[in-house]
């Protein structure tokens, strides 16, 4: 009997075997975004904190917050809260039963980023427009 | 359904928790924290912007109002509950090693009350003690 070399086959098909999807994107950043809003509330803490110590310390606070670096990551910021929130919004669709088909499917993960994108231009629109 | 087919005690049926015991606790809160985030979020946006560039008494006068305050008390609290929850089933889905799960989903605890914590203590000092 002829021996038969043991092709190379991967033995637990995760993310790397599966061709992109909006849907598999959407899914990955709903966890990312909620990883990253995770440890973005140490900011939002030593800000209130900041504020609840004295006028110097929030000061410092703002100083940091309105820097280059502090404005990208608030932007940043921001645009993972909005993009979690719009991406909840799908998922109480899906809880309630609804949206289930390819096609909604799909169109709910696409529209989640041009909503979510949308969302964080306008309220920065908004902030400085207000100041 | 004969008894002696199944695998379940008959207290087990008649408790009904299946095997992982809590039920949907996790999954619910998860869902009931999700909504009031949404409500809270948008709110808690909106005090931000308000603040932004404005000096400490400004931002003082608006934190420690009754009105702003409860809601960025709610804001804190339910997004703590609502990130540990989320968390912890980031940490069972990638953390395999037993000791290790334990040991992350305990610190996932502890980071969650702190924050919480220095959120309301924050709001707190700024509402009573100026």
């Amino acid at each position: 009997m002829a021996e038969t070399k043991p092709i190379a086959r991967p033995l637990s098909p995760h993310l790397q075997i599966y061709r992109w999807s909006w849907t598999m994107a959407m899914s990955i950043a709903h966890r990312v975004t909620g990883s990253a809003l995770y440890a973005g509330t140490v900011l939002i803490a030593a800000w209130l904190v900041a504020a609840a110590s004295g006028a110097g310390a929030y000061e410092t606070a703002q100083a940091i917050a309105g820097s280059f670096l502090g404005r990208l990551v608030l932007f940043g910021y921001s645009f993972a809260l909005l993009h979690h929130m719009v991406g909840g919004l799908r998922h109480f669709v899906w809880d309630m039963g609804y949206g289930y088909d390819p096609e909604t499917r799909m169109n709910m993960a696409k529209y989640s980023v041009f909503v979510s994108a949308g969302l964080t231009i306008l309220l920065w629109i908004v902030a400085y427009a207000m100041r | 359904m004969s008894s002696n087919s199944s695998m379940r005690t008959p207290l087990g049926r008649v408790r009904g928790l299946g095997s992982a015991k809590s039920g949907t606790g996790h999954f619910w809160l998860q869902r009931v924290t999700a909504v009031a985030n949404v409500f809270l979020t948008i709110i808690f946006l909106g005090v931000v912007i308000s603040l932004f560039g404005k000096p400490y008494a400004a931002a003082v006068a608006t934190l420690s109002h009754p009105l702003v305050a409860i809601l960025m008390l709610l804001f804190t609290l339910s997004g703590a509950v609502h990130m540990r929850l989320g968390m912890q089933v980031v940490i069972e889905d990638y953390v395999h090693h037993e000791g290790l799960k334990i040991f992350a989903v305990m610190a996932n605890t502890f980071f969650a009350i702190a924050i919480g914590a220095a959120c309301v203590f924050a709001i707190l000092k700024l509402s009573f003690g100026g």
